[in-house]
C-alpha cells in the first residue's frame, strides 16, 4: 500500500514538472472550436459550417465580402465586373499580380476552370451555381477565360445581375490552382480525392493539415494580395465540450472560443482578461407546421400558435446574448430584410382564435426538435406557453439528422429547426420558404414550403419574378411584401435570428464573423 | 456485447493441447460470432431513423446528387443483397470510407483505436495495482471504518457520472493548480511533430527521443488515466471484496489459520490465490469495455479515440465507419476473453 501511494506521489509529482503552457505563442492564433462537421475542404463540396469558415480564409472568391466590411460586396478575384445589355453577360476583370500559394499567378483560365470544376463535380453545393443555367455539357461555352485576365459568364435565364454576382461570392465560387488541381487528378476525378484535405488557393492562409476531431492547422501566405496577415500560423481545434472551451480559455491555452453557451459566457462576466464579442448571424430559427395536419392547416389555428411563442421572454433569458426575435424568412441586417416583429405572447387571444377554429380546449400535438442546447430549451418554453391554451405539445427529441430525416419524408406535425441563407442574396431563402413548385409526395425538391405540404403556386410566382427583377428597388419590394404575407400566415412561425458570441483574449483582435458561415475569417487577428 | 458469452465458450475448445478439431471449432465459431456481430451492427445502422445519404451529401443537395449518391452508396438493392456486397467487401479487407473524416475506415481505425488502448490500459493498470489491493484490505476489515470508507469510495466512482468528474477534475487540476495540461492528447504545438509508428504517445515520442514531447503527453494522460481509472478501479475493487470475503469465510482459511501460518500469507497466499481466477474475468471485461471507447471522457478531454468516432459516425448515420469500428471492439472481445481463458488454465490447477 504504501509503496503504491508513493508510486502515486510521483506520478503526480512528474505531472507538476510539466505545467502545461500558459500563453499561445505571440504569431500564432490559437482557436478552440467544436469543427466535427467538417467532412471535406474541397470547395467544390463544401457545405458544411465549419468547412465554409475553413475555406473562405484559404481561397479568394470571385466576389467577396472583406471582413473589413462584411455587408458590402466587392470583387475578391476579379477587380471589376461589367454586366451586358440584357443582363445575361458578365465580363469579369481580374486583378493583376494575384499569386497562388503555389506562386503561379491567378490567371481567367484558373476562373473559369474552377466554376466549369463545380459544374462538372456536381457536388451538394453545385446548385449555386447550375441554377445559372449551367450544365457539365454547356459550362464550358458559357463560361470562358477571354484573355489572361479577362473572364466572360454567361447565364442563360434572365435572372437579375445583384443576384448572379451574389452566387458568385458562395464557397463554390473559390478560386482554385488550375495546374496544381491536375497535376493530382487521378483518373479524371479534377482532382477531388486530393483537394479534400489539401488546398490550391490564393487566399490570406494556406492549409498545413486538418485531422478529422482534432485540428485544422494554417500557415500565413505572405504574397497575398491585402499583404501578409499578423498571424503566421492559425490552429483550430477541435474541442467538443463548450465547458472544457471555457476552461482553455480561463488557462490562456486558447486565444478565441466559439462555442459557449449563453450561461457560460456569463460565468465570463467580471473576467477582464477575457472579452466577449457578439457577432449578428443570418440563421433563421423557425417552427414548420405540417399542412398534412388538418389542425394546423386550418388558418386559425396557425394564428392562434404564433400567439402562443414567448419571443421576448426566451430571447431575455436562457438565449440572452445568442439570439433576437426576428419573424420573418430573410434576417435583419442585409438587402430587403424584413424587421417587423408584429407577434408576442397573448395566451387570450390565442384561445379565442383556436376556439373560433373549432377547438376550444385545444389539442396535442408533437413537437420535433434536436436533443441539443438550445433546441431543447425552446421547446419546454413552447411547451409551456401552448399549454396555457390547452396544446398539449409533447417533444420529440432527437439528433438534428433525425429530425431533418422525418421533416424531409413530411412526418412531423411541428418541428422546430433553422435555416441558414446559402448565398447573400434574399432568393436563397425566398427559394425555400416561399417556393413550391410540385407539392405532389413524389415531387424531387424538397424546399421548406414543400415539406410543410404548403401548396402556394401564386407566392411561387411571385417568387419566380422576384429573382428576375433588374430594378434593384422594385426587386427590394416583392421581398418585403413576401415577407409580410408569411409572416401573417404560413405553416412557418419565425422565432430568432442568432448572434455568436466570441470569447477571446483582452490581447487578441481583428477575429472577424460576417454573417453567413462562410464570412468568418482570421487575416486581420493580431496579438 | 453480443460475443461475450460465445467467445469464452469458443476458448474452451482450445485447451485440450490443440487439438485441431478444437482449434476447426474455435475458429467456426469465431467466425460465427463476427457473421452475427456484423449482421447485427448492420441491421441497427439501417434502421436508425436518419437518412444515411442526407450524412453524404447534406440537407440542401439536389435531387439529382441525392439520388446519384443513393444508388452510389447501393440502398436502393434489397437489404440482404446490401448486406452480402459489404461481406464481400470485408473480406476483401476494404471497410469502406467514412463520411465524416473522407478517409478509408481501416486508416481511420488505425489513427483512432491507439488513443483509446493508451487511454484504456492505463486506466485499467490504475484499477488493478489500486483496485485489487483495496478490495483485499475492504475484504480483511469487513464491518469496519476502513472497509466503509472505501466501500463508500468505490460506490462514489461507480455512480458520480463520469462527464462531471472530468470536467471538475479539468477545472481543479488543470485551470486551477495547473498540475496536468488540458484537453487533447498534446499540447497543441507539439502536434505533429513525431511521426506515428504505434500510434501510442508515449511509446512514440520515447523512440523518437522526444522527451520534452514525451512529458507533455503523460501530463495530458494523467488526468483522464486517472478518472477513467477511478472507475475501473471502483468495479475491480468492489468485485475483490466480495469474492475475497467468501473465501476468507471458507474453512481452508481457518485451516490455515490453525495451522498458526501469518495473516499475510492466509490472505495473500491461500484466499487471494483462489480470487485470482475469477478477478481475471473481470479485470479483462472491465479493459475490454474501456477499449469500447469511453465516449463521454474523450468527449471531455477531446481525446480523439474509437468510442467518439464510433458514436459519431452513428449519429451521422456512417454505417460503413459504424462497422469497422464495431469489428474492432469485437475482435479486441474475443481476444481478451481468450487471452482470460488462457490465463485461467494458468491460474487454476484444477483446469490442466
Amino acid at each position: 500500500m504504501r509503496k503504491l501511494l508513493s508510486c502515486v506521489a510521483l506520478a503526480g509529482l512528474m505531472a507538476l514538472g510539466t505545467p502545461a503552457m500558459a500563453e499561445t505563442p505571440k504569431d500564432t492564433l490559437v482557436i478552440a472550436k467544436n469543427i466535427d462537421d467538417i467532412i471535406t475542404l474541397d470547395p467544390a463540396e463544401v457545405f458544411e459550417l465549419s468547412g465554409g469558415e475553413m475555406i473562405a480564409n484559404i481561397y479568394d472568391r470571385i466576389m467577396t465580402y472583406e471582413p473589413e466590411d462584411t455587408q458590402t460586396l466587392v470583387g475578391g478575384v476579379a477587380e471589376s465586373y461589367t454586366v451586358s445589355d440584357d443582363g445575361r453577360t458578365i465580363t469579369l476583370k481580374i486583378r493583376p499580380g494575384q499569386k497562388f500559394h503555389s506562386g503561379n499567378p491567378v490567371t481567367a483560365e484558373d476562373v473559369a476552370f474552377s466554376l466549369h470544376r463545380v459544374i462538372k463535380l456536381d457536388k451538394t453545393p453545385a446548385f449555386i451555381l447550375s441554377q445559372l443555367g449551367w450544365t457539365a455539357d454547356n459550362v464550358e461555352s458559357l463560361v470562358k477565360a477571354k484573355d489572361e485576365l479577362t473572364a466572360e459568364i454567361t447565364i442563360t435565364e434572365d435572372y437579375a445581375p445583384t443576384f448572379v454576382l451574389n452566387c458568385l461570392s458562395a464557397g463554390v465560387a473559390s478560386v482554385v490552382d488550375k495546374k496544381v488541381v491536375l497535376e493530382h487528378e487521378k483518373n479524371g476525378d479534377l482532382g477531388y480525392e486530393w483537394m479534400k484535405s489539401n488546398s490550391a488557393g490564393s487566399g490570406a492562409f494556406s492549409l498545413k493539415s486538418w485531422k478529422a476531431n482534432e485540428s485544422v492547422v494554417f500557415e500565413a501566405f505572405a504574397d497575398y494580395r491585402h499583404g501578409a496577415p499578423a498571424m503566421k500560423r492559425v490552429i483550430v481545434r477541435h474541442i467538443g465540450e463548450p465547458a472544457a472551451q471555457r476552461l482553455l480559455i480561463e488557462k490562456g491555452d486558447a486565444d478565441l472560443v466559439r462555442n459557449l453557451s449563453a450561461d457560460q459566457i456569463q460565468g465570463l462576466a467580471g473576467n477582464d482578461k477575457i472579452i466577449v464579442e457578439a457577432y449578428p448571424k443570418a440563421d433563421i430559427h423557425y417552427l414548420g407546421m405540417n399542412q398534412k395536419d388538418e389542425r394546423l392547416a386550418n388558418p386559425k389555428v396557425r394564428e392562434a400558435m404564433r400567439w402562443l411563442v414567448d419571443y421576448q421572454g426566451m430571447a431575455d433569458s436562457f438565449l440572452r446574448g445568442q439570439f433576437k426575435v426576428h419573424q420573418a424568412f430573410w434576417p435583419s441586417g442585409f438587402f430587403a430584410a424584413y424587421t417587423e416583429t408584429p407577434f408576442k405572447l397573448d395566451v387570450e387571444k390565442a384561445k379565442a382564435l383556436l376556439a373560433e377554429a373549432g377547438y376550444p380546449d385545444g389539442f396535442e400535438i408533437e413537437l420535433d426538435a434536436a436533443n441539443t442546447w438550445p433546441w431543447s430549451e425552446v421547446a419546454q418554453s413552447l411547451q409551456a406557453t401552448m399549454g396555457q391554451a390547452g396544446v398539449k405539445v409533447s417533444i420529440v427529441p432527437a439528433e438534428q439528422k433525425q429530425v431533418i430525416t422525418k421533416y424531409r419524408a413530411r412526418n412531423h406535425q411541428v418541428v422546430l429547426l433553422y435555416w441558414s441563407p446559402d448565398y447573400m442574396d434574399p432568393h436563397s431563402n425566398a427559394d425555400t420558404f416561399a417556393r413550391n413548385p410540385d407539392n405532389s409526395d413524389e415531387a424531387k425538391s424538397k424546399p421548406l414550403a414543400w415539406r410543410n405540404a404548403w401548396d402556394i403556386p401564386d407566392l411561387t410566382k411571385q417568387a419566380d419574378a422576384a429573382v428576375r427583377e433588374r430594378d434593384a428597388e422594385k426587386r427590394k419590394q416583392m421581398y418585403l411584401d413576401m415577407q409580410a404575407k408569411i409572416q401573417q400566415d404560413s405553416p412557418f412561425i419565425i422565432l430568432f435570428q442568432n448572434t455568436e458570441q466570441v470569447a477571446r483574449q483582452a490581447n487578441v483582435k481583428g477575429f472577424v464573423s460576417g454573417p453567413t458561415f462562410d464570412t468568418v475569417y482570421y487575416r486581420l487577428v493580431t496579438k | 456485447m453480443a460475443q461475450q458469452q460465445s467467445a469464452p465458450a469458443a476458448a474452451r475448445f482450445l485447451l485440450p493441447s490443440g487439438h485441431a478439431v478444437g482449434a476447426f471449432r474455435l475458429i467456426v465459431s469465431i467466425a460465427l460470432t463476427f457473421l452475427g456481430l456484423i449482421a447485427v451492427t448492420f441491421v441497427i445502422g439501417r434502421v436508425v431513423p436518419i437518412d444515411p445519404v442526407l450524412a453524404r451529401v447534406g440537407d440542401r443537395a439536389l435531387p439529382e446528387v441525392y439520388e446519384r449518391v443513393r444508388l452510389e452508396m447501393g440502398l436502393d438493392r434489397p437489404l440482404y443483397e446490401q448486406f452480402w456486397l459489404y461481406l464481400q467487401k470485408i473480406l476483401q479487407g476494404d471497410l469502406g470510407t467514412s463520411v465524416i473524416t473522407s478517409r478509408p475506415v481501416f486508416e481511420d481505425i488505425l489513427h483512432f483505436f491507439p488513443a483509446t488502448i493508451e487511454l484504456a490500459t492505463f486506466a485499467t493498470l490504475v484499477g488493478v495495482l489500486i483496485g485489487i489491493p483495496v478490495g483485499v484490505a475492504a475484504a480483511v476489515y469487513q464491518g469496519r471504518l476502513l472497509d466503509h470508507v472505501i466501500r463508500v469510495l468505490a460506490l462514489v466512482g461507480y455512480s458520480v457520472p463520469v462527464f462531471w468528474l472530468g470536467l471538475m477534475g479539468l477545472l481543479l487540476f488543470y485551470r486551477h493548480l495547473d498540475w496536468v495540461a488540458g484537453p487533447g492528447r498534446l499540447d497543441i504545438f507539439y502536434d505533429g511533430l513525431v511521426d506515428p509508428v504505434t500510434g501510442l504517445m508515449l511509446i512514440d515520442t520515447a523512440l523518437a527521443e522526444e522527451w520534452d514531447i514525451f512529458w507533455n503527453a503523460v501530463s495530458h494522460l494523467v488526468l483522464p488515466t486517472a478518472i477513467l481509472g477511478y472507475f475501473s478501479l471502483a468495479y475491480i475493487c468492489r468485485m475483490t471484496r466480495s469474492f475475497m470475503i467468501e473465501q476468507l469465510r471458507q474453512e481452508y482459511v481457518t485451516t490455515a489459520r490453525v495451522k498458526g501460518l501469518s495473516e499475510f500469507r492466509v490472505v495473500w497466499g491461500h484466499a487471494f490465490g483462489n480470487v485470482m481466477v475469477p478477478l481475471v474475468t473481470v479485470v479483462a471485461l472491465s479493459y475490454a469495455s474501456l477499449l469500447e471507447g469511453a465516449v463521454l471522457t474523450e468527449t471531455v478531454f477531446a481525446w480523439p479515440g474509437l468510442g467518439l468516432y464510433i458514436t459519431q459516425s452513428l449519429f451521422n448515420a456512417d454505417i460503413d465507419a459504424v462497422l469497422g469500428g464495431t469489428i474492432v471492439v469485437g475482435t479486441a472481445f474475443i481476444g481478451l476473453n481468450l487471452l482470460s481463458d488462457i490465463l485461467y488454465r494458468v491460474l487454476d490447477p484444477r483446469t490442466r
